[in-house]
């Protein structure tokens, strides 16, 4: 019997352990393209100690500089963005980042307030995959997942990713165990440029009003925030493209008076920021390249500390010496990027393509 | 809840930790609770029709069980009392007795069979032929009827013959007809066996669970590697046959015939393989079909349940029923003594392939599918005697060589006759094949325009690899009596184990299955 006990552990020993192998191999490690795939992940390492939280989409991870926001104000910041974040997995990254800290403001990108039904499952995963295990992830993943999608293949994620088999490279066996340094405080850093050329139409659409799960869930952002005595900043990022409608702006406005939340609109503000679309987005205005990003940090920073009174901890020198390593590590890949910006005329390394490919 | 799924995976992985830590007497009952939630996952409401057929056939089994019975004791205590005339009455007595029962519960099921499979079949004949517009009903198919039914009527047809005994325990009866790993594909039991290990108490047996967890391995390896990846091609293909002709249809004749039988077999094999797990043994539904000599050695090793069925309950007593009798004396009065014998023979041939084509869907294309093995198996009976001289002529054809080009030829036809499955079309099936002899193509399937049909370079690495290893599986079977794993079994238990693994981990990454792939039930499911 004892025998018979031992055999069964054994094997089931060296199933879990090769599951766990192949899973390991297997999932996508989002080294060198689609590298935000990496950014949820990347909070753990840099979590607590933030004066401001940023949540949100796209518009957030790659329009504001934290390092810069520093290095001027000396806020201490960190953007919990990931592509296409709906509200819902937003409000269950606050949930989670609530329990590592408790910062001064949280500031919330309200494009996601479109999306009332979960959308794309790669989208989902580059979110919910990074996540560690707790409470708000299963509700994040429960909330977002679509039809065709299992619960179980979250839980293990070999389920998802085993057809990857046929296209595993060098970088699936290095970083089986380790990852790769290459965001600053969730900010996705790109310096190249690619002027606004042309500015997208407002195509007329049937039905302008918010979604009742997306209200349903800025109503719990708002409320998690106030339970937990954080101020609730919202902020429409300055990126012409997706549109933002008059009819959404009026919304979120109304929202912002009746809540009692301050609600910034940068596409309003462009002019005071100083953003130039001939030269602060690398991607026809999706998106600000770093020179943006940092004009937005220099910005918002200002309105931070003045609006909501954000202390300066550049004088503290703890702070200022973990800082500082992150600091270097920012101007390093600023220098690198440039660096390849002019020996390939693209940025090799950091998903950029040849411009003739992306002229496509 | 489909075999490949994680729902199924779940609940047969509760099941069998129930089953062995539940009291032995209990293990039935456990099973007709899992079968009852098993069959009721697809839909509560379909549990009222397989209801009625386990209750209206229990019933009238156990009635004509009882008129046998009676009848019986009062014939043997009596018979010295009656002369020859008078016993042959009294039998015939018994008989007319038990033959309303039977006929009313046979009528009733074959009845609800007909009109959910096959009524809006009647109605769309009618609508061509008459230029009507009458509306389909669109009955919601009941999962598993045509396996249930014929397993109901089976043992219906048994007790009625007086080879088996009525089951008076309603819930063990309803057992044998729900029995979840069964209801979906097969195979279609005999009450008789399958009673035999299904209401027994079942220990723990290590060595029997592992041969189940192999067999199981196996059968998800060659549905979920094999078969549901080539379903992509095979889609791609049957889906645009302007496109693909001439070598092309060789290439779906191939590939369908390949995923027909990893998928079916593969589905037997987890079907068999829980049996296992649980202790009851189920009869072999294939073995190795595709090294078939003939058209008849081939109906002998492919779903040998469901011809076996056909063959016992309709060939044999319609062949010997006063009507077939009749007219076999009067053909040979009439027309010889050799057609006169064939007459009958075929009459039951062309019966028992109608109906088994009208038994796998409600279309003129499985019934012209049926009626062309027909063809094919009386042309080979009329041949016969032409092989026989050949054979005798070139002594050199008993040979294997000659044995492997007899398994390729039955092959290709039966894989030829099959393409009526695959375009689901009968015109277009004739034209399709015709095809491959007035157009070429040949050249594309062997460039790079194999790509274009959904399967990459790998994806065909890992089925050449799939198949090789189903050939060596399906050689050692042919070889020896029992199958495969009595040679791995025969290295030790740590050989088994590996070789679970292997197949688990195998079926985990390899297997065309989550998101990105078309979820595919078993094809039999449509059966």
């Amino acid at each position: 019997m004892k025998k018979r006990i031992i055999a069964i552990v054994a094997a089931l020993a060296v199933f879990c352990a090769g599951f766990w192998f192949f899973q390991r191999l297997l999932m996508p490690k989002y080294i060198n393209d689609i590298i935000e795939g990496r950014l949820i992940a990347d909070y753990y390492d840099n979590a607590g100690g933030n004066d401001v939280i940023f949540i949100g989409d796209c518009e957030c991870y790659e329009n504001i500089s934290p390092i810069k926001m520093w290095e001027d104000y000396g806020i201490t910041s960190y953007i919990r963005g990931s592509a296409q974040q709906l509200i819902w997995q937003s409000y269950y990254l606050l949930e989670e980042t609530l329990e590592y800290e408790t910062p001064d403001v949280v500031v919330f990108n309200v494009l996601s307030m479109k999306y009332n039904e979960p959308q794309n499952e790669a989208y989902n995963r580059l979110t919910l995959d990074g996540m560690k295990w707790s409470s708000s992830k299963v509700g994040s993943i429960k909330a977002s997942m679509t039809e065709e999608e299992s619960f179980l293949s979250y839980v293990f994620p070999l389920l998802r990713y085993h057809a990857r088999w046929s296209e595993l490279s060098g970088e699936d066996w290095e970083y089986m165990f380790k990852t790769k340094r290459s965001f600053h405080q969730g900010y996705l850093m790109r310096v190249d440029v690619r002027p606004v050329t042309t500015y997208p139409s407002k195509r007329p659409l049937t039905d302008y009003q918010f979604g009742s799960t997306a209200y349903e869930y800025l109503d719990k952002i708002t409320a998690l925030c106030k339970e937990k005595g954080v101020e609730l900043v919202l902020m429409k990022a300055p990126s012409i493209s997706p549109v933002w409608y008059d009819e959404w702006e009026a919304q979120i406005e109304d929202y912002a008076a009746e809540n009692g939340l301050k609600y910034i609109n940068f596409l309003e503000l462009l002019d005071e920021v100083g953003i130039d679309f001939n030269t602060d987005t690398y991607d026809n205005g999706l998106h600000l390249n770093l020179s943006g990003a940092e004009k937005m940090a220099v910005y918002f920073g200002r309105y931070l500390q003045q609006e909501c009174g954000i202390a300066d901890h550049r004088n503290d020198p703890e702070i200022a010496a973990v800082w500082q390593e992150k600091v270097d590590f920012y101007h390093q890949m600023e220098a690198d990027q440039y660096r390849e910006l002019e020996e390939y005329g693209y940025l090799k390394s950091y998903g950029g393509r040849p411009v003739t490919e992306e002229g496509k | 809840m489909l075999f490949t799924s994680y729902e199924f995976i779940a609940f047969l992985g509760g099941l069998f930790i129930l089953y062995y830590i539940l009291p032995k007497k209990c293990q039935w009952v456990l099973l007709l609770i899992g079968s009852a939630v098993f069959y009721a996952w697809a839909g509560l409401r379909f549990l009222a029709y397989i209801g009625i057929t386990t209750v209206t056939t229990w019933f009238a089994a156990v009635r004509i069980g009882a008129i046998q019975a009676t009848g019986n004791a009062f014939y043997d205590a009596h018979k010295k009392e009656m002369d020859k005339d008078a016993r042959k009455a009294y039998k015939a007595g018994i008989k007319k007795k038990t033959r309303v029962w039977f006929l009313a519960c046979l009528l009733l099921n074959l009845g609800i069979l007909a009109v959910i499979k096959y009524t809006d079949f009647v109605i769309d004949n009618i609508n061509a032929i008459f230029s009507a517009e009458i509306s389909f009903l669109s009955f919601a198919l009941p999962m598993g009827i045509s396996f249930y039914t014929f397993k109901s009527m089976g043992y219906l047809i048994d007790v009625y013959r007086n080879k088996a005994e009525a089951q008076g325990n309603l819930a063990k009866f309803a057992l044998f007809v729900s029995f979840f790993p069964q209801i979906i594909q097969g195979p279609i039991s005999r009450y008789n066996k399958l009673s035999e290990t299904l209401y027994a108490q079942h220990a723990f047996d290590p060595l029997q669970i592992r041969r189940g967890l192999l067999r199981i391995a196996w059968g998800f390896f060659k549905k979920l590697v094999i078969a549901d990846r080539l379903l992509v091609a095979v889609k791609t293909l049957a889906g645009s046959p302007e496109e693909y002709q001439g070598a092309y249809v060789v290439l779906i004749i191939l590939f369908y015939a390949i995923e027909l039988y990893a998928d079916f077999t593969g589905g037997i094999d987890i079907t068999i393989g829980v049996g296992e797990i649980f202790g009851i043994q189920m009869e072999e539904n294939f073995i190795t079909p595709y090294f078939s000599k003939n058209i008849n050695e081939y109906w002998t090793r492919w779903h040998i349940t469901m011809g076996t069925w056909f063959k016992d309950y309709i060939f044999y007593p319609l062949s010997v029923s006063q009507p077939m009798l009749k007219l076999s004396k009067w053909s040979r009065d009439h027309m010889g003594k050799a057609v006169g014998k064939r007459v009958t023979v075929y009459i039951a041939n062309i019966v028992v392939w109608f109906a088994t084509g009208l038994w796998h869907g409600a279309a003129w294309n499985f019934i012209v599918w049926g009626m062309l093995n027909c063809v094919v198996t009386v042309a080979s009976y009329e041949m016969e005697p032409l092989y026989k001289k050949f054979h005798a002529a070139l002594p050199a054809t008993n040979r294997g060589w000659y044995n492997v080009f007899q398994m390729f030829r039955t092959f290709w036809l039966m894989g030829a006759i099959r393409i009526l499955d695959v375009y689901r079309n009968v015109p277009t099936s004739f034209k399709q094949v015709g095809s491959i002899f007035t157009t070429g193509g040949w050249g594309s399937i062997f460039s790079a325009d194999i790509a274009k049909l959904g399967l990459t370079g790998p994806d065909y690495t890992v089925l050449f690899i799939g198949c090789v290893l189903m050939i060596a599986v399906s050689v050692v079977r042919y070889r020896q009596k029992d199958d495969i794993r009595a040679n791995i079994e025969a290295c030790g238990t740590v050989a088994v184990t590996a070789v679970i693994l292997a197949l688990v981990f195998a079926v985990l990454i390899f297997g065309a299955y989550g998101v990105g792939y078309d979820a595919s039930q078993f094809i039999y499911n449509q059966f």
